[in-house]
């Protein structure tokens, strides 16, 4: 079917019956439906996402103050940069999957095999990596922070000696409110005696602000994590049946065809958990 | 898969040995999954019905001792015969329960989808039977599930159908917010899944598949109308599913996306942050499309058969189309309405009011269509038509109050009242269920090669629509004098003291609604071994099903599959020697096809 010029066709020809009238086997259509059903999943969960940032707008923690960690680097805050290079991964494990697709249009063995690796490399790659910001963030910081009793934490920057921030020398505790200003002596005496310190985050606390940004965090990127999870074994599974030449026997690489439409739909969805959860 | 769908091609020549397995248990023909449904989805709705009769009783004659409801809900929970508070709230929770999803989701779709799809758009069988099969497994664990959840210590859920946190979220709020609650959300995970399946292989099978000839606009209203239901179910379905798991999180895991500072008996727990109206907006934004991926396979099956039993086209076949694909575009935009109440700013509420109302213009195409098909017309009052008839009538009577119910200053006078309970049976679940009697007993045929009692028929009709009416109809009554649903007693209130009557009335009626059923099933099972052999075109339809044998074989059509010539509601067509022409029938030098 896949073969068939489409083009000489009317509308009223494509859809008469006894053809499909996309030109494209039942097995692909039913992966496009439920790639929409899917999205519609992750819509649910971005909706919520956004209603509670909307309802919680004030006391909403800043992404960029608690992303800012990179492996082997310490001692300099790189907000958001190794999410971009996780992201940059799976954009690249795209490419890759879609020059496998080309090669199976060759039906050039070889090649599917080498672009499908690479992609099983991406992705256990942005695993790996998703696994390194889950602990980091699962951690917390290194002197943890107050629980305000607003909704809000105040960052514990120093605990003793001296501290400069911002070109003032601080002495002591130097605790950093939500809005990035530096808590008078008077609070900070007030938080030492009076304060729960809580030290990194996880579904019931979160040292960086509120516990549902935790909560969502988990969850959302959790729920994506899963996917991509299922999308590399999927690859791998395919990528054993390359090898075993099942597809040179059918005729047709349709198959990678399908589970790269997945592939790319995790990938567009991690595109809007990225933008809705960590940019804006 | 692909091997699957070139052997789904020539499935008509082979014979291969069938074990009973392979045949009646994990079949994967579509029209033995079509009746593992029925079976299934009757046996649920049995369950459903016997719950309701015991609350019935139990708000009929509150406080009164009854042998039947110590029978059947033991000495637990109906001590002396008198219901406890919290098995009230279970009953009516699994009763909702059931009744929408398992028989008038799951059995009205799934039966109905799957025996006519293949058939009416001649094809061989579903794209994919392997997954067909798995939809339906999935329906019967999840079904177990449900039933099994009726047997745990703590009782079954009981936080109502919609299962609003934070009753579903703290399982120490109340009994049933326990293993109860836990069981149903497996059930209902199971049962999303098996419902998304069995979507995907509806919407492809009709897109795909159709035999040649089978244009879109030469479509029966039945597969039209199962075909955005599917697509509903695809785009609403997911978002319950989001809206569980997050549930599932609250429940077990100690996070707080739908509870907010909470005290259970002077004590506040440790949760923050969160909000139960969440959870309402993502429920009825797949509780909205919910309702007409129940009623709009229920329009279509009855445009069908009210076409085939006037002996008249029927009228307005574009426009039939035009407000399913209305209804279905403005289901998704109206799960406002469930929640005026909430503390929704009135702006926003009025125009979800707009929105709902607006929906009263495809709903009344339809209905009028309806009318117009039926005026002199030449009616075969068969028992599937009298159902049809019953239909639209509950169509028209629940419709009307869902305008009242739309309006947002008038809900809130009769909100969470039986006003409520009343528009919503009659509307869905009264319209649905006499659609899927009208369907069963116009494809029994079909189904089991057999005719069924057309005297039992009608006596089952008549003896439903009057007790179904007996029991929804004081309910408005009820509900505008501000009596509230869901409540396990009014008899705390002497204000409402003047109504008990009028539930006894109704318990009477439901009582007798649910002993007609009996008659039903008499005759589904008699006729099933014992009726008259069924002929070639019973109903005289010109749809391609009544062109099959009626010994059911693999592929059903032996040799090659029908071509269509033209639409398939040529009854009565002017020049033609008999009143109807099936749609394999070449048009003649000259016919128009098509309604003119």
């Amino acid at each position: 079917m896949a073969g068939e010029a489409t083009k000489q066709l009317t509308t009223k020809e494509l859809w008469a019956g006894k053809r499909s009238p996309f030109s494209i086997s039942y097995g692909k259509m039913m992966m496009w439906f439920f790639l929409i059903s899917d999205a519609l999943t992750f819509t649910g969960f971005l909706s919520a996402l956004a209603f509670m940032r909307v309802y919680f707008a004030d006391v909403w923690p800043i992404t960029e103050n608690i992303f800012y960690h990179f492996p082997l680097v310490h001692h300099t805050e790189l907000p958001l940069l190794y999410v971009a290079f996780m992201t940059f991964i799976l954009i690249i494990s795209s490419v890759t999957m879609v020059l496998a697709v080309e090669a199976g249009h060759r039906m050039d063995k070889n090649g599917v095999t080498k672009w499908l690796f690479l992609t099983v490399i991406g992705g256990a790659v942005f695993l790996g990596s998703q696994a390194w910001e889950w602990s980091t963030f699962i951690e917390g910081s290194h002197h943890g922070a107050y629980d305000m009793g607003d909704g809000t934490m105040g960052r514990i920057l120093n605990v003793e000696g001296a501290f400069e921030y911002d070109g003032t020398t601080y002495e002591g505790t130097v605790v950093q409110l939500r809005n990035g200003e530096i808590a008078s002596p008077e609070l900070t005496a007030d938080l030492k005696s009076n304060a729960r310190i809580v030290h990194g985050a996880n579904l019931v606390e979160n040292e960086y602000g509120l516990p549902l940004y935790a909560d969502f965090f988990f969850f959302i990127t959790g729920f994506h994590g899963t996917h991509v999870l299922s999308g590399v074994i999927i690859n791998f599974l395919i990528l054993l049946r390359v090898r075993k030449g099942e597809f040179e026997k059918t005729g047709h690489y349709e198959m990678v065809e399908k589970v790269g439409l997945y592939w790319h739909f995790i990938d567009l969805v991690w595109v809007f958990v990225f933008t809705f959860f960590y940019l804006v | 898969m692909s091997s699957t769908a070139h052997a789904a091609d020539h499935h008509a020549d082979d014979h291969h040995h069938e074990t009973f397995i392979s045949k009646y248990v994990f079949s994967q023909d579509h029209k033995m999954i079509a009746k593992q449904f029925l079976v299934t989805g009757m046996f649920m709705a049995t369950i459903g019905m016997l719950m309701s009769t015991l609350f019935r009783i139990q708000i009929a004659w509150p406080g009164e001792g009854f042998a039947i409801v110590n029978f059947f809900l033991g000495d637990k929970w109906a001590p002396e015969g008198i219901m406890d508070p919290n098995m009230y709230l279970a009953l009516g929770t699994i009763h909702g329960t059931i009744m929408v999803f398992f028989l008038l989701t799951a059995g009205l779709s799934g039966t109905f989808a799957n025996l006519l799809i293949p058939y009416q758009i001649g094809a061989r069988d579903m794209a994919s039977g392997f997954m067909n099969m798995l939809s339906y497994w999935l329906f019967a664990l999840s079904s177990v599930i449900m039933i099994a959840s009726l047997f745990v210590e703590t009782g079954p859920a009981s936080a109502g159908w919609t299962v609003y946190p934070p009753l579903s979220a703290l399982p120490q709020a109340m009994p049933g917010s326990g293993l109860g609650m836990t069981l149903w959300l497996v059930s209902m995970t199971l049962f999303i899944a098996s419902s998304m399946i069995g979507g995907l292989n509806y919407i492809v099978t009709i897109v795909n598949l159709r035999t040649k000839g089978m244009s879109m606009t030469r479509l029966p209203l039945s597969i039209w109308a199962l075909l955005v239901t599917a697509i509903l179910g695809l785009l609403s379905f997911p978002v319950l599913l989001s809206a569980c798991l997050l549930l599932l999180f609250d429940r077990s895991f100690g996070t707080s996306f739908y509870l907010s500072d909470i005290f259970i008996a002077g004590e506040a727990l440790d949760y923050n942050g969160g909000s139960p109206i969440l959870f309402e907006h993502l429920f009825w934004f797949l509780g909205h499309p919910e309702v007409y991926i129940i009623l709009l396979p229920a329009l279509g099956l009855t445009s069908e058969i009210i076409a085939t039993n006037s002996r008249k086209p029927i009228f307005g076949y574009k426009a039939m189309i035009g407000s399913i694909l209305a209804i279905a575009f403005l289901s998704f935009i109206v799960w406002g309405h469930h929640m005026f109440l909430t503390g929704m700013d009135p702006f926003l509420g009025s125009v979800f009011t707009f929105t709902t109302l607006l929906i009263a213009i495809p709903s009344a195409v339809k209905v009028f269509n309806y009318l117009t098909t039926l005026y002199k017309a030449n009616i075969q009052f068969t028992p599937a038509m009298m159902f049809s008839l019953g239909m639209v009538s509950t169509f028209i009577s629940g419709g009307l109050t869902g305008i009242i119910l739309a309006d947002a200053a008038l809900d809130i006078t009769v909100h969470d009242t039986y006003f409520v309970v009343a528009h919503f049976h009659i509307v869905m679940g009264f319209s649905a269920v006499n659609a899927m009697f009208a369907g069963v007993y116009h494809w029994f045929p079909k189904m089991y090669g057999r005719m069924m009692n057309q005297k039992l028929g009608i006596i089952h009709f008549w003896a439903t629509l009057v007790s179904g009416y007996g029991v929804f109809f004081p309910m408005h009554f009820l509900g505008l004098a501000g009596v509230p649903r869901r409540y396990y007693t009014n008899s705390e209130f002497p204000l409402f003291d003047t109504f008990i009557d009028m539930n006894v009335l109704m318990t009477v009626f439901a009582i007798l609604a649910a002993l007609a059923q009996f008659i039903f099933f008499f005759n589904f099972f008699y006729s099933m071994k014992r009726g008259p052999k069924a002929p070639q075109n019973p109903w005289r339809s010109n749809t391609l099903e009544w062109t099959t044998p009626v010994e059911h074989i693999h592929g059903n059509w032996p040799g090659d599959l029908p071509v269509v010539h033209r639409w398939p509601y040529d009854y009565s067509k002017p020049g033609k020697a008999e009143d109807f022409v099936p749609q394999i029938v070449p048009l003649e030098d000259g016919e128009v096809d098509g309604e003119h």
